[in-house]
């Protein structure tokens, strides 16, 4: 039944897109009238209802902009870049489960937590090979443009990316090793439930830790302010997205929203028990409880969405040498720390 | 099928290769050998050694090419200049090497390589993950316990050496 096989996970595929992309504009219109309630303005309110419609003309002006590629820039690698980005913000998305399924089957093909990608063991390990990938496209938008501005932004870029990974990666082995799995749906299942007795058994009350050195790592990961360095606009024009214009401009916008949103889904996943609600055993029977899992899921998701804006109105941005100190001397031996932890409470048998 | 994604990940393998040392500018050199290790880790994955595949891109795609790339945007090396001008017995000795370590790496893989049908370990159920964990830290856990201590003192003598400079 091979043509089952490529059916549902072309099913799955469109599904993640539709979400992926359509939280693009929803994400961009959030921003727009948050960073307004947040600075006391009122944001773009002209075109639709509460400004609704504002992203549609917000990306009509991106696609009929004039398709401009300075004289002196290196041309394949400077198309190339953003494609990059894109592509890589999207391919991270196949291996996150965003619901629950109950063993389903569609065409006599299990769904397994509506994951695209094949099984393979190694999920999260797969998103941090393909999440890694992305700097290329920073540093070479950088590094094409021929322009010292987006040097500047794409030499920060890398710098700062490999910084965090390591801890980001560490923060992660803690999750892990409490789940005993890199299967993501597993890494879910093992969040269900209590811990001593009263906490909800999710991994952001047994690794506090290990949670926020995570989140910071991720914010770092995904360019946002406060870690907004390589595009820094009062210091370097805007960084290596100094020369775009247009759809190209536009694929870095979309690159950073889908980053933006697998980083939520990942921080969902892994800290905050996927579709598990605390001290309510859900069991998502049939159709209906996968539908139920995944709005959960899809709630969770878009409180961290918000919360990614909430933190780019509020705080200002970071020197650089105080951003790779803090990567370096903070979170490598913060996440190192959670790491022992876990590794601690798993020999006393209380994780 | 399986024949047809090795066929092709290998062709990709070997013509990028080609790219890596042909091409003028640096940037593409490291670019094709991203899509190297790409097509290499297509094959591991093809293996069934998810875990080497993922492991392959974190670590050489993901780490160690963005540092060369790292250094040639901070020198800005914009072209390599072509290389082996005269010198025709470095050439020719260099050609027979070559050629010689081809004709070992095959002959050593043939004899070597599994019976066709034969179970590969990554067949196994639950993936590679464990059983490269369970050799890592059980049979193998002197060597790699070892190799750590190596790598501390190599980061001991690195940020020595930096110290220094900076004086």
């Amino acid at each position: 039944m091979w043509w089952a096989e490529i059916l549902v996970i072309g099913i799955k595929l469109a599904m993640l897109l539709a979400i992926l992309l359509t939280t693009v504009p929803v994400m961009v219109w959030v921003e727009r009238r948050g960073s307004a309630l947040i600075q006391d303005r009122l944001g773009p309110n002209r075109v639709g209802p509460f400004g609704l419609l504002q992203p549609v003309v917000d990306a009509v002006k991106l696609i009929t902009k004039e398709n401009l590629v300075p004289d002196n820039v290196n041309r394949f690698l400077f198309v190339l870049a953003p494609a990059m980005a894109l592509t890589v913000a999207l391919s991270t998305a196949i291996a996150v489960p965003f619901g629950n399924d109950s063993g389903l089957e569609l065409f006599g093909q299990p769904i397994r937590g509506f994951i695209v990608a094949p099984d393979l063991n190694i999920g999260i390990l797969y998103i941090f090979a393909i999440a890694s990938l992305g700097v290329y496209a920073t540093v070479l938008a950088g590094w094409s443009s021929n322009n010292k501005y987006s040097l500047y932004g794409g030499i920060r870029a890398s710098a700062q990316t490999i910084s965090y990974e390591l801890a980001m990666t560490i923060s992660v082995v803690g999750v892990l090793m409490a789940a005993g799995s890199l299967h993501l749906h597993q890494v879910v299942e093992s969040q269900a439930g209590t811990w001593l007795g009263v906490l909800p058994r999710w991994n952001v009350c047994t690794q506090l830790v290990g949670a926020i050195t995570f989140m910071v790592a991720v914010f770092a990961e995904t360019n946002r302010l406060p870690f907004d360095l390589p595009e820094a606009e009062a210091e370097l024009v805007s960084g290596y997205l100094t020369e775009y214009s247009s759809m190209k401009y536009a694929a870095f916008f979309m690159g950073e929203y889908v980053h933006m949103t697998v980083a939520a889904m990942l921080m969902t996943v892994l800290f905050f028990g996927g579709w598990t609600l605390p001290w309510i055993d859900l069991s998502f029977v049939g159709w209906l409880g996968a539908v139920a899992s995944i709005l959960i899921f899809g709630a969770k998701v878009a409180f961290f969405l918000w919360f990614f804006v909430w933190v780019r109105w509020t705080l200002p941005r970071f020197r650089f040498d105080q951003l790779m100190a803090l990567g370096w001397k903070v979170m490598v031996p913060l996440s190192v720390l959670n790491f022992l932890w876990v590794g601690t409470a798993i020999a006393m048998g209380i994780l | 099928m399986v024949t047809y994604v090795f066929l092709v990940a290998a062709a990709v393998a070997v013509l990028f290769s080609v790219f890596a040392i042909a091409l003028r500018s640096p940037v593409l050199n490291v670019l094709s050998l991203v899509v190297v290790f790409f097509a290499m880790a297509a094959i591991f994955a093809l293996l069934g050694m998810d875990f080497l595949a993922a492991i392959q891109i974190i670590v050489y795609s993901g780490a160690i090419l963005v540092l060369f790339l790292f250094v040639i945007m901070l020198l800005n090396i914009r072209s390599v200049e072509r290389l082996g001008s005269g010198r025709a017995l470095q050439a020719g000795l260099g050609a027979l090497t070559a050629i010689g370590l081809g004709i070992a790496i095959v002959a050593a893989v043939s004899t070597l390589s599994p019976a066709p049908g034969a179970d590969l370990p990554g067949s196994a159920a639950g993936g590679t993950v464990v059983l490269i964990g369970r050799a890592l830290l059980g049979s193998h856990l002197f060597a790699f316990e070892f190799i750590t201590l190596v790598l501390v003192a190599a980061i001991v003598s690195a940020v020595y050496l930096a110290r220094r400079e900076s004086r």
